[in-house]
């Protein structure tokens, strides 16, 4: 593990790998459907203001 | 049991600060030994009366807002403070007869400045993103805080730091990395706060009951995450004594140069930025009362922004000993970053979308709204003053501070105030006293922030050019003195603008004191006061 090594990997692999993933979050985030999960998830301030969800865990709200 | 180990804990730690203020070297560290002292021997009483009773019950049917309170009082109070050591070490440019002979060597401008930039970032701005922290992740994941009591122990403990680093730059206790300016023990114990933060934090989201984490929570987390790693690294030092507050930086050199900038960027970064940007994903679609514009473009801001960020350091060192390859790429990167900046910045905006209307009569909102507009200022005027060649005339000059102001003013300070507005009703149960107060705090905010920004692009680029000017020999046109004497109206104005911004924060300060007298009897008894 010395200083070329490290050079190494992160002027080739390590680059690519950053970049894959980054377009990989991003493509997941625009995939087609998933429209309702983030009207949904964007809903999520305006549910539990005053007091947490009851111990059931059964969300009362969708 | 945990209540003996505790004694005997607090009163080992209180022994050993005595013996470490007797054998302490320097002024500094003996009455940081000295407050150790009384803190650990204040909590060891208050542990002590409190050993053997019965243990009372956990609420679990309600959040835990007390944290969220003191940490929302401790806001407005230290925001005060930081204004106010910022006027005054902006009149001491402009007058240096304020650099006073009797208090010279502790409140003179190289003494008061780090004081001030460490009161309004980190007590300010810190208490603020303790508060927001605390608040949001409760409400998106629908439970009470993990981990009991540790969420007061990472308030207090900050508070702790924030004292310690405070007196420690009056006495000259620095290790003069900027925004890391507190010594080695210092730096150790807000490291053990900032883990109990991370875990309180982490250990709530575990347990929650939305299925999905909430994108406040990640800008939040990936703050807490990343302020440990940059703290951690950027401040490897080697004590000189154990028993003085004098260390010696593990890098030198150009090395040491770049680490600090890849750690002060990053505070910007991360700690202004991401963590703001949490505040900001919540506090204004609650304040709109409408979900955010789009939650898919939020969750692209926040992957780009991390991807990115990281990288523009090396944009602060054009022109040093640091590879041009290294700065050329600190650069790029600050360009890119760009887009994701005015990405939420416009998410922020359009979730007003048909509820424009608001900002005419909710004066809160409007505070929020012109947050947004300086972040997309200050996040255009970052980026351009990156740039090598726009850089070779900026740095070093007033440009920088003004840019740093109507980032930190504008955007910070300003979704601060919106947040503090919003809080302070719904944590105390009731209305806020004043909105034309607001009203008020918005107008001297908004109009200090403009005499400040515009005063120092003037004088910052008569400034580079002055610095630059060479005469048909070649020789320079100007000494350093001119531009000092040249400077002094624009100072005189940046002066105002900061009399301004603190006189809105005082009003502030007094709304929000009127807002809680006006609750009438107090909701909870875990009511703490800041100080």
């Amino acid at each position: 593990m010395d200083y070329e090594f490290l050079r190494g990997l992160s002027g080739s692999i390590g680059t690519i790998f950053l970049f894959a993933s980054f377009l990989g979050f991003v493509l997941f985030a625009l995939r087609p459907g998933s429209k309702r999960l983030h009207a949904d998830s964007a809903a999520i301030p305006f549910r539990h203001d005053d007091k947490p969800a009851a111990d059931d865990g059964q969300e009362a709200q969708q | 049991m945990l209540d003996y180990i505790k004694l005997a804990i607090l009163g080992l730690v209180a022994i050993c600060a005595a013996i470490a203020a007797n054998y302490g070297l320097d002024a500094a560290y003996k009455l940081h030994a000295l407050i150790i002292m009384v803190v650990a021997g204040g909590l060891f009483l208050w542990q002590l009366r409190r050993t053997g009773e019965p243990a009372v019950a956990v609420p679990t049917g309600e959040y835990m807002d007390g944290p969220v309170r003191a940490a929302a009082i401790a806001t407005a109070f230290w925001g005060v403070v930081g204004f106010l050591a910022g006027v005054f070490i902006a009149f001491q440019l402009a007058f240096p007869e304020l650099n006073f002979q009797w208090a010279e060597g502790y409140a003179n401008f190289g003494r008061l400045r780090p004081l001030h930039t460490s009161a309004v970032i980190f007590a300010f701005g810190g208490n603020a993103l303790l508060a927001a922290s605390f608040y949001i992740v409760q409400r998106t994941s629908a439970v009470r805080m993990w981990g009991g009591n540790a969420t007061w122990f990472v308030f207090w403990g900050y508070q702790l730091f924030i004292v310690m680093a405070a007196t420690g730059y009056l006495l000259g206790a620095t290790q003069s990395q900027e925004y890391a300016e507190p010594e080695w023990y210092v730096d150790l114990w807000l490291t053990i706060v900032w883990v109990v933060f991370l875990i309180v934090y982490v250990g709530t989201l575990l347990k929650r009951k939305e299925p999905h984490i909430y994108v406040a929570n990640w800008f939040l987390l990936s703050f807490i995450i990343t302020v440990a790693m940059l703290h951690v690294v950027n401040n490897l030092s080697i004590p000189v004594s154990i028993w003085g507050s004098r260390s010696v930086q593990v890098f030198s050199g150009v090395q040491n140069a770049m680490t600090q900038w890849w750690y002060g960027h990053n505070a910007v970064g991360f700690f202004l930025t991401a963590g703001f940007l949490g505040m900001m994903y919540y506090f204004v679609p609650k304040q709109a009362e409408r979900p955010v514009y789009s939650y898919k473009l939020s969750i692209i801001h926040f992957w780009a922004l991390i991807f990115l960020y990281i990288w523009a350091g090396p944009h602060h060192l054009h022109y040093t000993a640091l590879p041009d390859w290294a700065s050329t790429l600190g650069m790029v990167f600050s360009v890119i970053l760009w887009m994701p900046s005015w990405g939420g910045m416009i998410n922020g905006l359009m979730t007003l979308q048909g509820a424009w209307d608001k900002l005419r009569t909710d004066p809160i909102l409007r505070m929020m709204v012109t947050s947004l507009a300086f972040y997309g200022m200050s996040t255009f005027e970052g980026p351009m003053m990156s740039i090598r060649a726009v850089n070779s005339l900026s740095h070093y000059t007033d440009w920088t501070i003004g840019h740093v102001h109507s980032g930190a003013l504008g955007w910070n300070g300003m979704i601060t105030f919106g947040m503090l507005y919003y809080l302070f009703p719904k944590l105390w149960h009731t209305k806020l006293y004043s909105l034309r107060a607001v009203s008020w705090h918005f107008w001297l905010a908004t109009v200090g922030i403009v005499l400040y920004a515009a005063s120092m692009w003037v004088t910052g680029i008569m400034e580079g050019l002055m610095w630059r000017e060479v005469d048909a020999q070649g020789f320079l046109v100007n000494s350093f003195a001119d531009t000092v004497e040249a400077k002094f109206p624009m100072y005189v104005v940046r002066g105002l603008g900061g009399v301004m911004f603190l006189s809105g924060a005082l009003i502030m300060a007094w709304n929000l004191w009127m807002t809680v007298r006006s609750a009438g009897a107090k909701p909870t008894s875990d009511l703490v006061p800041a100080e």
